[in-house]
């Protein structure tokens, strides 16, 4: 509602955003497509020749994609599982009528400002180091043979490390989210006769339904694509384990420098990506009024 | 009315809170402990939490070792530099489509956030050889430019919440008294969204701060940010536990700071507004 | 200063349209009211004129001058907002001065301006806070400071009251009547409070689905309703209206009178009924009276102050001839 001044003003003013994001969807995008059908190695400059479908070809059907595709997946539900569920009873607990409230939150929530690169290599180095590490030490000391975690359990080692840096984040959200929840309804529910755990499922949960949305939605943007930890950590390694489909096209285009398989491997990480995008903006569509 | 709650339970709800906080907060704690070790007591078994000898041989080691406060200072022109270009984009925008909203209000805007989906692994190669050829590969300006496009759609999204919230009403008031357009939203509200606008500029500096898929993949020597100082310890010096711990401490500390500070702001920008 | 002319104005949102054609003439120094029910576009009517809303087609002169396209701003109007949309982030004295200061006007008369605005609104002693710690009726006065200090041709007020407690209410009709009869500038005022609406306005506009139902003076809304619409709206309690058998005696398809001029009785009258729900007011008191065969709802009826019939009682109504008001099939007044 408004005048026609008022709408020329809008359009112009909101074109600078739109052009900018249009020229980031679609040059790089283009790009990458016309790539993808190249055989385009960096090593070998000017030697550029049409390759119709091979490089999908040789990217789909090497064994690598399914373990990363695997990987992926595997890495993203387990976060996403820990820290909602995590953050839920974490925010749950500090809800309650504790002393020192403030400090418990400040000590929570300071994973989250930790960049990636530092928390995987302390937690690789000064944690879970089979000899020297923190963890290894409290195993000998309780007579149990250290475990080499990124040797045996190299994927869920990778999901613990992501998991403490992202539980903040749940817990904060969803904190602010039962905090809102009106005390009444807990009593009406109460005067109703529902009980502790009726309590938590028919009133406290659904009241988090939007909380946990976001969280999750989030979450997935930036778990779909996590780099630094794995670089710094295993390098995709031993093996494919902990390779997702983010480090598998870093490995083919920046390492192997062939430009037209990792170009191949990114549209396809794309097209993944608005697979789950398509769900999440469903989801947020219905739970986020706008 | 609050029921009254029993001692005995409130202290067993903080004993339980105080441990959990404390076991998540560990690691930087001990981060932070270890990085005032040498390199002996660093790896001591059993390891020492107080009563050893504190010193900063660590911090001049790396000092020695490499240029903290260079890469320090990229990281400061990387975040700041990108928050700033990206807020000069998203303010207009999340004007019109907050106070002068269309029909197709709705679609942008989830249109804008799924550009936040394209994984960046996917246009990975095209922005490396744009960037080789256009000689911004391991620039600060490039970094800018890269990481205001990742972070604009959320920077859209949040002003978009936030200036939600004023009234129409005061706009239309400012243009009853005459306002222009330049002055109704540099005199009316900026000024009324200067707390959205703080913690929308907050959230993004840590983003970007943190942001370690980029920086590292296309900065080498010359432009790169703490993340990719960190990422130089990977091997073999990570086995050197002083030394990581006081790069680690140097790399976190100015911006867990920023965070302690600005958490509650924090949250309502995290939240998308979906959350109150 | 402060002639208003619309000119088969129309405005549609989309397929809706909201105001068909409508002209309306509003004369310098009128107290205007628009007053409806809500949804009946009286607030579009207002930002129509206002400029916050484009006209679909028509014309709106200000002052002899076509200001049909002209911005907000340049339309010499002052409007006072439901909200009130004080700037939050301003003290009373720079939302004050706001406009003055958007006028590019300099330092020294901004100053006495405000500070005469000030005073007339009893604000002095407020004038250093902020929106936010003032009560309603304050933020009220400050917001019709804004607009006095522009001497503008006219003010807007759109539902400026509603917001405000009863007894607020009451008092800032007066002040805003008071402030009329000094400044003698044209207000057109936007409300659903019909009481309102009779209290303050030289000239009342009825509005219904965004057709003007009638023109007047309160008191010729009051005495002569041009149809059933008007008759309901204006007069507290409203008027009683019922058709049928009773109405068919008097020539007309529908008959209506307002409850004050009903003489009740308890021993003989022209209509027969049971007292349902009594509503002692202390000056006067007003009967739901049930089973009069007249009209399924019950019919109202005000009576002196102390008048002793009780629920269950048996009375007897008679209309005062001269007050019936009868209207036609469509609803339109038969004179």
């Amino acid at each position: 509602m408004a005048t026609q001044h008022s709408r020329t003003a809008a359009r112009f003013m909101i074109s600078p955003a739109v052009i900018v994001l249009l020229g980031w969807m679609l040059i790089p995008l283009g790009m990458t497509i016309y790539f993808s059908f190249l055989f385009y190695n960096l090593l070998q400059p000017g030697q550029e020749s049409f390759a119709g479908w091979m490089n999908y070809r040789f990217f789909l059907t090497d064994p690598s994609f399914l373990d990363a595709i695997q990987n992926t997946l595997l890495l993203v539900g387990g976060v996403l599982v820990i820290t909602s569920v995590g953050g839920i009873l974490l925010a749950l607990l500090l809800d309650q009528p504790i002393w020192g409230q403030g400090i418990v939150r400040i000590l929570v929530i300071a994973p989250f400002f930790v960049m990636p690169t530092v928390s995987a290599l302390v937690w690789k180095n000064m944690f879970m180091n089979p000899v020297n590490g923190l963890f290894a030490f409290f195993a000998k000391n309780l007579g149990f043979q250290p475990i080499d975690f990124f040797a045996h359990v190299p994927l869920a080692s990778i999901i613990g490390i992501v998991s403490w840096q992202w539980l903040p984040f749940a817990t904060l959200i969803l904190l602010t989210a039962v905090q809102s929840l009106d005390s009444e309804q807990l009593e009406a529910a109460e005067m109703d006769g529902a009980g502790a755990l009726n309590r938590f499922f028919y009133i406290i949960l659904p009241h988090l339904a939007r909380a946990i949305t976001v969280v999750i939605l989030i979450q997935t943007i930036f778990l779909l694509s996590i780099f630094a930890e794995i670089l710094v950590t295993t390098n995709g390694g031993p093996g494919t384990a902990t390779t997702n489909l983010t480090f598998l096209v870093y490995i083919q285009s920046l390492l192997q420098f062939d430009v037209g398989g990792g170009s191949a491997g990114g549209v396809i990480a794309i097209i993944l990506a608005n697979i789950v995008a398509i769900f999440l903006m469903r989801m947020i569509g219905k739970n986020l009024d706008i | 009315m609050a029921r009254a709650v029993t001692t005995q339970r409130k202290i067993a709800f903080t004993a339980a809170a105080w441990l959990i906080g404390l076991l998540i907060f560990f690691p930087i704690l001990w981060t932070f402990l270890t990085s005032f070790k040498t390199e002996g007591e660093a790896i001591a078994s059993p390891p020492s939490f107080l009563f050893f000898d504190w010193n900063l041989s660590a911090y001049e080691a790396v000092n020695e070792r490499s240029d903290y406060p260079k890469h320090f200072f990229n990281s400061v022109v990387i975040s700041f530099g990108s928050t700033a270009l990206a807020l000069l984009i998203a303010i207009p925008a999340a004007w019109s489509m907050a106070f002068v909203p269309a029909k197709r209000t709705k679609d942008v805007l989830m249109w804008m956030l799924s550009t936040k989906m394209l994984p960046p692994v996917g246009v990975l190669i095209p922005i490396y050889l744009i960037f080789r050829d256009t000689g911004l590969l391991d620039t600060r300006l490039g970094l800018v430019i890269i990481l205001t496009l990742i972070n604009l759609p959320i920077i859209i999204w949040m002003l978009f919440t936030y200036f939600r919230e004023i009234p129409g009403e005061i706009l239309e008031a400012a243009r009853m008294d005459g306002a222009s357009l330049k002055s109704e939203i540099l005199h009316v509200l900026t000024p009324m969204a200067v707390p959205g606008i703080a913690s929308t500029v907050l959230l993004n500096v840590i983003l970007a701060w943190n942001e370690a898929f980029w920086t590292l993949n296309l900065t080498a020597a010359n432009a790169a940010p703490l993340t990719a100082f960190i990422a130089s310890f990977s091997s073999p010096e990570g086995l050197f536990y002083a030394k990581l711990s006081a790069a680690s401490t140097m790399a976190i500390a100015p911006i867990l700071i920023v965070g302690w500070f600005s958490q509650k702001q924090l949250v309502r920008g995290l939240t998308f507004g979906a959350v109150k | 200063m402060g002639r208003i002319t619309l000119n088969q104005v129309t405005k549609s949102f989309g397929d809706v349209n909201v105001i068909p054609p409508l002209d309306l003439e509003i004369d310098e120094g009128e107290f205007v009211v628009f007053v409806g029910p809500s949804g009946c576009g009286k607030s579009t009517l207002l930002r129509l004129i206002a400029g916050l809303e484009d006209v679909t087609s028509g014309r709106i002169d200000i002052d002899g001058q076509d200001a049909t396209a002209l911005p907000p701003a340049k339309r010499q109007l002052a409007m006072v907002f439901q909200s009130y949309a004080l700037y939050p982030h301003m003290s009373v004295r720079k939302n004050i001065a706001f406009p003055l200061k958007m006028a590019k006007m300099d330092k020294a008369e901004i100053d006495r301006r405000v500070g005469n605005a000030a005073k007339v609104l009893n604000l002095s002693d407020y004038i250093d806070r902020r929106p936010g710690q003032l009560s309603g009726g304050q933020r009220q006065r400050v917001a019709i400071g804004r607009a006095i200090v522009r001497e503008p041709a006219a003010f807007l007020f759109d539902e400026p009251l509603s917001n405000l407690d009863a007894a607020l209410r009451v008092g800032m009709r007066l002040e805003i009547s008071e402030l009329h009869n000094r400044l003698k500038t044209t207000m057109v005022y936007v409300t659903h409070d019909q009481v309102e609406a009779m209290t303050m306005a030289d000239k009342i506009v009825v509005l219904n689905a965004g057709v003007i139902e009638q023109v007047g003076s309160p008191l010729e809304l009051y005495r002569s309703p041009r149809n059933t619409f008007v008759a309901g709206f204006i007069g507290s309690p409203k008027m009683n209206l019922f058709g049928e058998a009773e109405a068919a005696k008097h020539n007309a398809a529908t008959m209506g009178v307002r409850p004050e001029h009903i003489q009740v009785s308890a021993e003989s009258g022209d209509w027969k009924g049971t007292v349902g729900v009594a509503e002692h007011l202390g000056s006067d008191t007003f009967f739901h009276v049930h089973d009069t065969g007249l009209a399924d709802d019950p019919i109202t009826v005000r009576a002196g102050g102390e008048v002793s019939l009780h629920n269950g009682d048996t009375v007897y109504l008679t209309p005062e001839a001269d007050k019936v008001h009868r209207f036609d099939a469509d609803g339109a007044r038969i004179a």
